[in-house]
């Protein structure tokens, strides 16, 4: 797992797979600060907290198929060795809020990686979840609703060639506007 | 630039030459546990849809699981057709999928030697 955007698909399964059926991202890339950080937060069923203060350890895990959970603990080692955090903020019944710090400049950050991917496998493989993803780098700034996407799509499914095809795009442009790309 | 505008016309066009397909020929399903994206899920993915996009496939359902337990043979990419048994390829990686494509979705061969399982409803 050697990119943030890989722990963030990640982190939206093990939120949808709690039953989520609303998750937003946000994603903060500050210059000033010189810190990146990442905020998952998701109405699942939650976790009490006897499990949250457990749930960095690689030894405990909500699922039945096997006995080890890797997620969270890679993620918590990679914060730590890069002068951040990872909280975990959750209750059972009120959902869970995932925080994640980087100092942007370390050495050892793992790279954001292909985001493009990462959002579009989670909108194509969740079409009934409501996912808000909110990426900020310094003043610029860019909001995907997949409330909004779904309504213009009417019932046209994401998967349809053209679609398909609008997506990419749609996300590349505005990923590269948020890097000081121009729009085309 | 893209806007969620262009897809409302898209849409509108789509409707209006009646291109739009409701039925699901093939529905796709790729592992997405921790286990299959630490070994490459969201690239195996990513090509799928590339693959759809490239070959106009209409009738195509792309979902998600999570972990099966069978961690070693990520990625796990099952291919179901309209009543025909459910078929599991193993170790699936991106340059892999444009066969999966073209033999088994559209062709509907089932490329044996990457099989791990099938199961019959």
């Amino acid at each position: 797992m050697h990119e943030i955007s890989l722990h963030i698909l990640d982190l939206v399964e093990n939120s949808t797979g709690a039953g989520a059926n609303k998750v937003t991202v946000t994603l903060e890339e500050d210059s000033h600060h010189d810190e990146l950080r990442l905020c998952i937060t998701d109405n699942g069923r939650g976790m009490d907290a006897g499990l949250v203060a457990k749930v960095t350890d690689p030894f405990v895990t909500s699922r039945t198929t096997r006995k080890v959970g890797l997620g969270l603990p890679l993620m918590d080692m990679t914060t730590q060795l890069c002068g951040g955090y990872l909280r975990i903020d959750s209750a059972v019944g009120q959902g869970t809020k995932v925080e994640a710090s980087w100092k942007m400049s370390h050495l050892d950050r793992p790279p954001l990686g292909n985001l493009v991917a990462t959002v579009k496998a989670i909108l194509v493989t969740n079409p009934e979840l409501h996912f808000q993803y909110d990426h900020r780098v310094d003043d610029r700034s860019f909001t995907l609703d997949s409330g909004e996407i779904r309504a213009a799509l009417g019932d046209l499914p994401l998967t349809q060639p053209d679609v398909l095809d609008w997506l990419d795009q749609y996300l590349k442009e505005n990923l590269s506007i948020l890097y000081g790309g121009k729009a085309k | 630039m893209k806007t969620v505008e262009d897809l409302k016309r898209l849409r509108e066009q789509l409707q209006a030459d009646n291109r739009i397909r409701h039925a699901a020929g093939t529905q796709i399903i790729v592992g997405m546990g921790t286990c299959g994206i630490a070994a490459g899920a969201r690239e195996v993915l990513a090509a799928i849809l590339d693959e759809i996009a490239r070959l106009k496939i209409q009738d195509v359902n792309v979902t998600q699981t999570g972990c099966i337990g069978m961690c070693e043979q990520e990625v796990l990419v099952d291919v179901v057709k309209t009543d025909q048994p459910r078929i599991s390829y193993g170790k699936v990686t991106a340059d892999f999928v444009p066969t999966l494509i073209s033999e088994h979705v559209i062709n509907g061969r089932i490329v044996e030697e990457r099989v791990i399982g099938k199961i019959t409803k």
